[in-house]
């Protein structure tokens, strides 16, 4: 007679049991906030709740948050800016990139070093640069690119299009064997004409996986548009409108600004579930979410 | 497909690697007109005294032409635009930012000396006994004043016109009236003629009205009474030669010490304010040096690494966990796996305000079941323990995911016949783990351990977003928080309501750089012989 823990389909069993409560556990803790955002949402109260499930829902947070508040207004900024900075600095990152897989030049290594560098350096201080820089910027030449416009925010973007996404590209680039350059440079194909049309669409997927990160990146951003936007609510990007709008009266507004986190995680949520496993193998190679 | 493209891009005359006339036409027009608008942009700026910003747009400029004008600069060519814009965005505030942790920039010391001298020499005094006026009251249509000054007791001299901050060179004056003293008055620089104001408009305004200094350079007269003004007088008077600064109402002379930027009389006391000077590193010395100045330092730098170090850490090990027991033959791998990747992808900005709300004592559900665990009320925001429990908790939340889905990734690429191996020599499970899992995983999840460590360094929206650094450590010299970590105490020297020491918060920032530059230098070694690799293939 064995004992039940002896049997290897038991102990299969048991292991099975196991895995499942540590994946419950995990769940718990990953979705607890988000569970909680959903549930204020729909609460009928202001204000932090105790309740896991709010006990009349309703649906007057999101009206409030879509018609009160200019929601749709930030969510267009946002979008704005993160396409038109999204698709530039992947433009730029992929030539740099290229350049610095096929080309062997003076200073590559160092060039390739300084740019991660750069990255570490604390980009608070920068600001104090910055805001002067857009300061006069505006003030003296391009008003577009001033202090309290997107040009100006997307311009600084641009900054960080040479960043450690050189580093993921280039490795993307080194994948490809030079055989397929060489061969058309030996029928005569120009260094733009191999790169467009031999290896830009062998990248494509990564090029794709840059411009997600990158737009997200830029979405998600609070900091920049807080000090570069200052109080002009028209030109808010969303997380900043909805940092702002807590931010003096914590409570009072709680599940409004729950309503707001919802719709403003729905974009992100679907794109990064859909495409996980591209989006996984990018961040694998090199860049780490800040 | 793409064989086809190449035929057709292949025709003879198209261009190909060599250089034709056109292109290099069209390439020199291109240059020429990027060069007109950057030195048109040049000129504007240092017209308006921008010489710092015009000097990088000026090096942004030659290095464009030399990597379009040079062969040998070729592959450079391609990254021309980042360049520009790196330069621009990334290396000028960094050089900026090295160059103000050498200075004392900060209140109190914002303008050069040439400017602070200025803003001394325009304050004024009323002397006991100044120069005295009559004074006639005009008014325009929009409500602002213009004082008629004639010396006490000169009534033939010429009249004086000054309005607030301005006197004025060149006023039209218009008919004279009974008493010798015009109707009104037509300033050139504003668009209102004055008129003369009864006596009655007078006794109702003139309590602002000795608010107000009028006039300038040349004059500068404040109202003492009903129809008496008096001359003020210029109050600090420099002296190139000796560097001095006289107090003409007090006598006292302020010596200036360049070494600290300040105006300085024999009893200590400074003339606010000072000016920017460079101090070469006195900032790092206080820093490094000098226990009452360095303050809570210590203690934040501990909590910084702390933080950084646990937060990578333990998101790993729980990220490494999960992919683990997930492994290979778990139901709903797909379903669970697309569930742990929503925290990942809501902005954290918005997370972390969650989570505050959940950390709150009174009615967050994760403050409360806190307290109750503890059988104390617990209220995070003011401990100086639990906040630093809730922050980790919080950044793992941010973090783990993202090594659940690395580690899954890595664990797969290690080759199962190891493990076969491993279980031939009777290696347990932890054996196993032990000598093989983890160092093959270490390598390729290494160095992405050490970019999230830099990044943990300095996440300043969780800290400043959750609690703002607090609760405050008490009892020092500047404002700090027990949960502040190194990034948003700069922020706090620099931002600060208190009053902003921009040198010192550079100084630290240069020297979290270095800090961090070493470890990612160290980084750099591991991923060389990476490229090496990838090359030789």
């Amino acid at each position: 007679m064995q004992v039940f823990w002896q049997s290897k389909k038991n102990q299969r069993r048991i292991v099975t049991a196991v895995k499942l409560l540590i994946a419950a556990v995990v769940l718990f803790y990953s979705l607890l906030p988000v569970v909680y955002t959903i549930s204020s949402a729909f609460s009928p109260v202001q204000g932090v709740s105790r309740q896991l499930i709010p006990a009349n829902p309703t649906l007057d947070n999101f009206r409030e948050i879509l018609y009160d508040q200019p929601f749709g207004l930030w969510m267009w900024n946002t979008t704005k800016i993160a396409l038109i900075s999204a698709l530039l600095s992947a433009m730029i990152t992929t030539l740099t990139a290229f350049a610095f897989s096929r080309f062997r030049f003076a200073g590559r290594g160092q060039l390739l070093l300084g740019i991660l560098l750069i990255q570490v350096f604390p980009a608070l201080m920068a600001m104090i640069a910055l805001y002067s820089l857009l300061d006069q910027l505006g003030r003296c030449c391009i008003p577009a690119l001033g202090l309290n416009t997107h040009g100006g925010l997307i311009l600084i973007y641009m900054g960080g299009a040479m960043g450690l996404n050189v580093w993921l590209m280039k490795g993307f680039f080194d994948s490809i064997p030079r055989d397929i350059d060489e061969s058309a440079m030996v029928d005569g194909a120009s260094h733009w004409q191999t790169f467009w049309y031999l290896i830009f669409p062998l990248v494509r997927p990564i090029v794709i996986v840059v411009v997600i990160l990158t737009f997200f990146g830029v979405y998600a951003d609070w900091i920049l548009p807080s000090i570069m936007i200052g109080t002009k609510s028209e030109l808010f990007t969303l997380m900043l409108g909805l940092q702002t709008f807590i931010g003096n009266n914590y409570g009072q507004n709680w599940s409004v600004f729950a309503a707001g986190a919802v719709l403003g995680s729905i974009l992100p949520v679907l794109v990064y579930i859909l495409l996980q496993d591209k989006i996984v193998g990018g961040l694998t190679t090199g860049a780490v979410k800040g | 497909m793409r064989a086809v493209n190449l035929e057709e891009e292949n025709k003879p005359g198209k261009g190909g690697g060599s250089l034709t006339a056109s292109t290099l036409a069209l390439r020199l027009l291109g240059l020429m007109i990027f060069d007109a608008g950057a030195f048109w942009m040049i000129l504007t700026m240092w017209g308006d005294g921008y010489w710092q910003f015009a000097t990088v747009i000026a090096v942004i400029t030659i290095l464009i032409n030399y990597i379009w004008l040079r062969p040998e600069a070729y592959p450079l060519r391609w990254m021309s635009p980042g360049l520009a814009f790196m330069i621009l965005i990334s290396v000028y505030p960094i050089i900026y930012t090295v160059y103000i942790s050498f200075t004392n920039y900060g209140t109190g010391h914002l303008l050069p000396k040439v400017q602070a001298i200025e803003v001394l020499e325009q304050r004024r005094y009323l002397p006991e006994s100044g120069l005295a006026y009559n004074f006639t009251l005009y008014q325009n249509a929009n409500g602002d004043f213009a004082l008629l000054l004639t010396p006490e007791g000169d009534r033939e001299a010429e009249p004086i016109v000054v309005i607030p901050g301005e006197d004025i060179e060149e006023p039209e004056l218009g008919p004279l009236a009974e008493d010798g003293l015009p109707v009104n008055i037509v300033i050139p620089e504003v668009d209102e003629p004055f008129e003369r104001v009864a006596r009655a408009v007078i006794l109702r305004a003139l309590s602002d009205l000795q608010q107000t200094t009028f006039g300038g350079e040349e004059v500068a007269v404040q109202i003492r009474g009903i129809d008496r003004a008096a001359a003020l007088q210029q109050r600090y008077v420099y002296d190139e030669e000796t560097d001095t600064i006289t107090d003409k109402q007090t006598g006292i002379i302020y010596i200036g010490d360049d070494e600290r930027g300040e105006f300085i009389s024999a009893d200590g006391n400074v003339l606010i304010p000072g000016y920017s000077v460079t101090i070469g590193f006195r900032n790092y010395q206080r820093f490094l040096g000098n226990p009452a100045f360095r303050g809570p330092l210590v203690l934040i730098f501990v909590w910084t690494v702390i933080f950084a170090l646990f937060s990578t850490v333990l998101s790993f090990a729980l990220g490494l966990m999960i992919a683990l027991v997930f492994g290979r033959n778990m139901p709903g791998q797909k379903v669970i796996k697309s569930l742990l990747i929503i925290p990942f992808a809501i902005p954290g900005v918005l997370t972390i305000l969650v989570w505050r709300g959940l950390w709150n004592p009174v009615n967050g559900i994760v403050g409360i079941w806190l307290s109750e665990l503890m059988g104390t009320p617990i209220n995070v925001f003011a401990d100086s323990f639990w906040v630093k429990v809730a922050l980790i908790t919080i950044n793992v939340w941010l973090a783990y995911p993202y090594y659940v889905l690395i580690n899954s990734g890595a664990l797969q690429a290690i080759p199962q016949d190891m493990y076969e191996a491993a279980d031939i020599d009777g290696a347990n499970a932890w054996h196993q783990f032990r000598a093989l899992t983890l160092p093959l995983l270490l390598v390729g999840v290494g160095p992405l351990l050490i970019g999230s460590f830099l990044v943990n360094f300095n996440s300043f929206n969780l800290i400043y977003l959750f609690n703002n650094g607090g609760p405050p450590i008490v009892g020092t010299p500047t404002p700090a928080g027990h949960s502040d970590i190194l990034i948003s105490y700069v922020y706090r020297l620099a931002f600060a309501s208190a009053g902003q020491d921009f040198g010192y918060a550079s100084a630290i920032t240069v020297i979290i750089f270095f800090i961090l530059a070493t470890i990612t230098l160290f980084q750099y070694r591991f991923m060389r012989t990476w490229e090496r690799v990838g090359e030789s293939v």
